[in-house]
């Protein structure tokens, strides 16, 4: 376990199948939004470690669109879609997320940008599912983050708990 | 699908309805009778009983079988695993954020004819 200055908050309210990430960074909100909406720069921070995400359709305005696809040992795996509901440069995204191996599953994703005094930023990431259990099962597998990343870990917390 | 994966599905199931999230709730802080559940939530005992079925199927609680009263009691080992994979969720989201602000130190130095650096930290 290693600290340090800004770590991410998860909240998962018990009323409503929300999932809401919180995360300081030490950059001014035009830096961090354009490192969600320029596909290049995107491309180099969102996957987990062990794959690369490949840009397929990316459009970031308002009523745009977006995809890619993450390839591990040059063989895809995943796919991703979505819409760019709302792009309100430096303060705001609504973009919806589809992973395709779920193809009737869609989140609504509101992501804000707060500036904080320092050139600093809070980004707030409030993501909409279906149902309490499409939310629970999001946050079990953390899907979202890397489809099988994770999972021979999983697998060994699995057997000791049964 | 394996059993674990079987009963964490059955855990959801269980926790979709908010009554018997409510249930669990209540339950965290105290164990309580069926009546003693069924008071805040102007439901028929037996309609609190099937609540409290589904969440014993889903192994979330236990019923003592000796006493009279029959206390629900809430198994905090269900919660434990939830705890666990919540916790590897917000790492991993910590991860791809940590990357992030890789990619903003070396935004910044790419930015440098801009004189709005303030290196007041």
């Amino acid at each position: 376990m290693t600290t340090t200055k800004h770590q991410t908050q998860i909240l998962a309210d018990s009323n409503v199948p929300t999932i809401e990430i919180v995360r300081e960074f030490d950059a001014p909100a035009e830096q961090v939004f354009r490192a969600h909406v320029d596909p290049d720069l995107y491309a180099r921070w969102v996957g987990p470690r062990s794959v690369t995400t490949r840009i397929t359709r990316w459009d970031a305005r308002t009523g745009g669109e977006w995809a890619f696809a993450n390839d591990r040992d040059g063989e895809e795996i995943a796919t991703f879609y979505g819409s760019f509901h709302e792009v309100r440069p430096h303060e705001r995204i609504v973009w919806t997320f589809t992973y395709e191996g779920v193809p009737d599953g869609v989140a609504l994703e509101t992501l804000t940008f707060e500036k904080l005094e320092g050139g600093r930023t809070r980004l707030r990431v409030l993501s909409v599912v279906e149902d309490f259990q499409t939310r629970d099962g999001i946050l079990a597998s953390g899907m979202d983050t890397g489809v099988n990343e994770g999972y021979d870990k999983l697998d060994e917390l699995l057997a000791e708990e049964s | 699908m394996d059993e674990s994966t079987e009963q964490l599905n059955r855990v959801f199931a269980a926790l979709a309805d908010p009554t018997r999230r409510a249930l669990v709730a209540r339950l965290a802080g105290a164990d309580a009778t069926v009546g003693e559940l069924a008071q805040p939530h102007n439901m028929s005992l037996q309609a609190i009983s099937k609540h409290v079925k589904v969440l014993e199927e889903a192994g979330l609680v236990r019923r003592s079988k000796d006493a009279q009263r029959r206390p629900v009691h809430l198994d905090a080992e269900v919660f434990d695993l939830m705890t666990k994979w919540i916790e590897r969720y917000r790492q991993e989201a910590e991860q791809r954020y940590r990357r992030l602000d890789a990619l903003l130190d070396r935004m910044a130095d790419d930015d440098s004819p801009r004189t709005d650096l303030e290196d007041a930290s």
